[in-house]
């Protein structure tokens, strides 16, 4: 790094806020519903992955299984709404927490686990929950749960007039995500999580608590992974265990990261800002869902970064950047 | 529930515990050679699946004769990846294990999307074939032939491995590569050479299942990734890269299907897979065969 961190960290954060600014004042001249679609979906990966980004790639305990957290957030909202008549916003805090909890229980046997174990026992964990919701009669089964819709309110946080006010809250989560994460890159728990990424056991003979760390992290990360769930079944207003809980949702989670940069700041926002909107694009133009297309092209993608740039895409601004100060 | 309802389900899960065996052993070979997990192992399996379904639709060849074709063609295009992809994969300085994990996920990725664009999401089957729909009694047990010619072509594979790799020249390369592939290059043995290899032969032994999975199992886009679970399950409590674990895992896999399905709505029969999975990794964190 060429700048000091505490010089690049000031920059990040104005620079966050100009975007967030720009990004907020694109409705106003962008009315298609269709694209506004794409950007809430846009939105909501960008929070998503940025929060998969904590745990898998700050900590370096790379979890396939986030749409556990993602399913659990979606289904407490749905659940404690329907049956119960209680407001999304109890639901969200409700399923962050609930998710929260679960994944420090699941990461207690977990974390002791290494490499290729503990992302088959991610992938497993999530699985099997996902069999149990579809068997789940109280809950839906497989048929799922349908929102009833009520009136459009921020207090129901329903709306089906229009986009917008999804639009903004998405917005607001990808904002909140990004904070935590620029926050806590600057915090002990930042460090240590480096620190266990890099080589567990040098840091814990250096006194940094490995485990609790790695319980701290999933904490963090399956509660903003979850109220994204939350949003997502408002926003659809159905759902069904394979559409909150499938594995394609702990890949959809990951990919942007893994594109953009794991383990970095703005991976993740660019990640998704390029992935959303050329998968949904290819998926309506070259030819309906089923035909594999969207596939093809982020597989490509995948192995391409992956092979060429594993440092993910921000790499190619940090170097530019760099050409620039010299 | 009766006695003979156990033995029943007991043998129809030992049969389908060998055939996992032979699905897993690639996976575990691969591991064990370069300690790369192949995140596409069950789009292997799929492609092999197709590739012996297209010889029964087109040139109305038996899967039992398409076994060898289809185990030939999937070496090539193992050997393929791993000079494409793979070799590639292993370089990778930053990141070493994201790289791994992402590039044969990718990988996994695009070959599903191929086969939906290409051969459509439709569910195929192979209609009528030497072996399929028919069942022997054995001892009053009633036995699926599919299944019970895959488990005799499972442990024939695998003794065929063991041989192989304890007594020809390539498998004692293979073995040397695995325990110390620096050292194997001052001796002159091309690394490369005995990881493509590598990658081809484990691509070969899921193409042979696949090729018996075609006879009884519906072949879909998606079909390799409940298998790639299970194989992963399977390769995990044999401890990763033990071949003969990946034998035993299988067992111990099916097994525990057939016993929770008896238990469970046949709905939640992976459920006992994955809980297995976890208990073991959890009071051994390197599975039940690996070496701590």
């Amino acid at each position: 790094m060429d700048m000091p961190f505490a010089t690049r960290r000031r920059r990040d954060l104005i620079v966050a806020a100009c975007l967030a600014v720009i990004a907020a004042l694109v409705p106003l001249f962008v009315k298609d519903v269709y694209v506004q679609n794409i950007m809430v979906l846009t939105l909501m990966y960008a929070a998503l992955s940025q929060s998969w980004n904590i745990l898998s790639g700050y900590c370096g305990q790379i979890s396939l299984g986030h749409a556990l957290y993602f399913g659990l957030g979606a289904y407490t909202t749905a659940i404690l709404f329907t049956k119960f008549g209680v407001l999304p916003w109890f639901g969200m805090l409700g399923g962050g927490l609930i998710s929260a909890v679960i994944a420090m229980a699941l990461g207690y046997p977990c974390f002791r686990l290494r490499g290729h174990y503990f992302v088959i026992a991610t992938i497993v964990i999530a699985e099997i929950a996902l069999l149990l919701f579809q068997n789940w009669n109280w809950a839906g089964a497989a048929l799922g749960i349908d929102i009833p819709v009520r009136h459009d309110s921020w207090l129901n946080f329903q709306f089906t007039r229009s986009k917008l006010p999804y639009f903004y809250f998405a917005l607001a989560l990808a904002c909140v995500a990004w904070l935590v994460t620029w926050w806590l890159e600057d915090s002990k728990w930042g460090y240590w999580w480096r620190a266990v990424k890099d080589n567990p056991d040098a840091a814990e003979s250096l006194g940094v608590v490995v485990f609790n760390s790695k319980m701290g992290a999933a904490a963090v990360s399956a509660f903003l992974t979850a109220v994204g769930g939350s949003f997502y079944a408002q926003f659809v207003s159905y759902i069904d265990p394979e559409s909150v809980m499938g594995f394609q949702f702990s890949l959809l989670m990951a990919l942007p990261a893994v594109l953009g940069g794991i383990g970095t700041l703005w991976g993740p926002v660019l990640g998704a800002v390029i992935l959303i909107p050329l998968t949904e694009l290819t998926r309506s133009f070259i030819g309906g869902s089923g035909r594999g297309v969207d596939l093809i092209v982020y597989g490509t993608l995948i192995v391409l970064i992956s092979l060429a740039r594993p440092e993910g895409l921000v790499g190619l601004f940090s170097r530019r950047r760099k050409a620039m100060v010299r | 529930m009766t006695a003979e309802t156990i033995i029943q389900s007991l043998a129809s899960g030992l049969l389908m515990g060998l055939l996992y065996g032979l699905i897993a052993v690639g996976l575990a070979l691969i591991f064990g050679l370069m300690d790369v997990v192949n995140f596409a192992h069950g789009e292997f399996l799929m492609i092999a699946m197709y590739a012996t379904f297209f010889l029964f639709a087109f040139f109305a060849i038996d899967p039992l004769l398409a076994a060898p074709l289809v185990a030939a063609a999937l070496f090539v295009f193992g050997a393929v990846v791993y000079l494409l992809i793979v070799r590639f994969a292993v370089r990778a300085k930053a990141n070493a294990g994201m790289v791994q994990i992402f590039s044969t996920f990718g990988l996994a990725i695009v070959m599903r999307g191929l086969a939906q664009f290409f051969f459509t999401p439709d569910y195929r089957s192979v209609t009528h074939s030497w072996l399929g729909g028919k069942t022997i009694s054995i001892a009053g047990i009633f036995l699926p032939v599919p299944q019970l010619v895959g488990a005799l072509v499972s442990i024939a594979a695998f003794a065929a491995l063991y041989f192989f790799i304890n007594r020809t020249d390539f498998g004692r390369a293979l073995e040397a590569t695995r325990e110390d592939a620096g050292a194997v290059a001052l001796v002159g043995i091309d690394k490369n050479k005995v990881f493509a290899l590598g990658w081809g032969l484990g691509a070969a032994l899921v193409g042979l299942a696949g090729a018996i999975m075609a006879v009884f199992f519906y072949i879909y886009p998606d079909v390799g990734a409940s298998f790639a679970l299970i194989a992963y399950v399977t390769v995990a409590l044999g401890g990763f890269g033990s071949v003969f674990g990946a034998f035993a895992g299988g067992i111990v896999v099916g097994l525990v299907e057939a016993s929770t399905a008896l238990i469970l709505p046949p709905s939640l029969k992976s459920v006992g897979i994955y809980a297995v999975y976890l208990l073991v990794v959890f009071i051994r964190p390197r599975g039940l065969f690996g070496s701590i």
